[in-house]
């Protein structure tokens, strides 16, 4: 094979599971929820206050090519990012898991992931109202995705608070996508704003039907 | 008024899963020195950019789907002495289900080369894969309670 084993392969030294963390063997299925947001807007800390296990990272590493770079020879510049993802997970049932995903604003680094949002049953788009405009973007990529998500203000203690409406219309979204109040460090206001996207999935579910 | 950190907002215990999404009337305190009542800033909405693809990975003959990062990864057996560390690795791993995704962060290896692996494994029928539910057209109703029982537990 043509890449370098990592050196916890050859050094004997692989981490696995630990014994509470282990899946049972009945596991089945598994669905994924993205959460979404700009920089530092609490993705990671969402993740890790609903997880029941400690929260992984994995990676996949890009190539870039060099812009504007074109020697004599024809050869370019790659330069490799890696763009790390944080996961958790909460078991539903002893037969479905259910995985989050806080996963990098940038949308360039979207398809490193392939079916990663075309999969997901729905996101949580978090957002700091002292920095709105960092979400924007997100949520128009979302949009064009046709990932149904709900909107989650972040309770910083020095952003200003709006009124729903206002916020609705400063961020022109329709009125039936929810927006909810949430302190992602605590994980029952976590777990709340899911249970807000899973409630508000089966309106749309029930609508279509 | 609600405020944001009213205990009131832990108390969906008491609520049935399905009852309606109702938003939440005050997210804003008048009182609340923080509170301001108009927005600076102002999205655009866009739509869709290509409605087909939201139904390509729902339909019945459509290509058998890729490993998916929650594709979970059960092993079918004990690794050969001389299997590839990769390959032994990721069996003594998967002795229990595993996603790929969780592969990828114990190995610590981009999610990219452990598909290489798991390729190989399933090619040469090592272990096992089952495939995600993903998001479709009309979605499943009774998948999505399922999962909202399942968060009122925590
Ligand atoms: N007060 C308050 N602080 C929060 C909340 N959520 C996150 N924080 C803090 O905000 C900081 C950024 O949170 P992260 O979870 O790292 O944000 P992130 O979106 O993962 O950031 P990047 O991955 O760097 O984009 C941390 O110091 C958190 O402790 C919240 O709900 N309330
Ligand atoms: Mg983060």
């Amino acid at each position: 094979m043509d890449f370098k084993s990592s050196d916890t392969l050859t050094s004997g030294m692989l981490s696995g599971p630990r014994e509470q963390d282990v899946l049972p063997a009945t596991a089945a299925a598994a669905v994924k929820i993205v959460i979404v947001g700009g920089f530092g807007v609490g993705k990671t800390t969402m993740v890790g206050s609903v997880s029941e296990i400690r929260p992984l990272t994995t990676e996949e590493t890009m190539t870039e090519a060099g812009i504007g770079v074109d020697d004599d020879y024809g050869s370019e510049t790659k330069t490799a990012t890696t763009v790390a993802m944080d996961f958790g997970r909460i078991s539903i049932s002893e037969e479905l898991v259910l995985y989050l995903f806080g996963t990098p604003g940038q949308e360039r680094f979207w398809f490193l992931w392939n079916g990663l949002f075309e999969g997901a049953l729905g996101a949580v788009v978090l957002i700091d109202t002292r920095r709105l405009e960092v979400s924007f973007d997100v949520i128009g990529r979302l949009e064009e995705r046709g990932v149904p998500f709900i909107i989650a203000v972040n309770d910083f203690p020095d952003a200003p608070r709006h009124p729903v409406e206002a916020l609705r219309t400063a961020l022109d979204l329709e009125k039936e996508v929810p927006i909810v109040h949430c302190d992602a460090r605590r994980r029952t206001s976590s777990r709340d704003a899911l249970l807000t996207l899973m409630r508000y999935l089966h309106s749309l579910a029930m609508a279509r039907a | 008024m609600t405020h944001p950190q009213d205990p009131s907002l832990d108390s969906y215990d008491s609520l049935d899963p399905l009852d309606a999404f109702t938003a939440p009337d005050s997210l804003d305190d008048v009182h609340d020195p923080r509170f301001q009542a108009e927005v600076p800033v102002k999205r655009a909405r866009r739509g869709p950019e290509n409605p087909e693809r939201l139904y390509i990975l729902t339909g019945e003959d459509s290509e058998r789907a890729p490993l998916d990062l929650v594709t979970l990864i059960v092993a079918k057996g004990e690794p050969s002495p001389t299997a590839q560390p990769e390959h032994s690795a990721v069996l003594r791993l998967c002795r229990t289900p595993l996603s790929v995704a969780e592969l990828s962060a114990y190995l610590v290896l981009p999610v990219s080369v452990v598909t290489v692996v798991l390729t190989e494994l399933l090619a040469a029928d090592l272990v096992q894969a089952r495939a995600p539910l993903v998001r479709s057209a009309l979605p499943d109703r009774s998948l999505l309670e399922a999962v909202m029982h399942g968060l009122q537990k925590l």
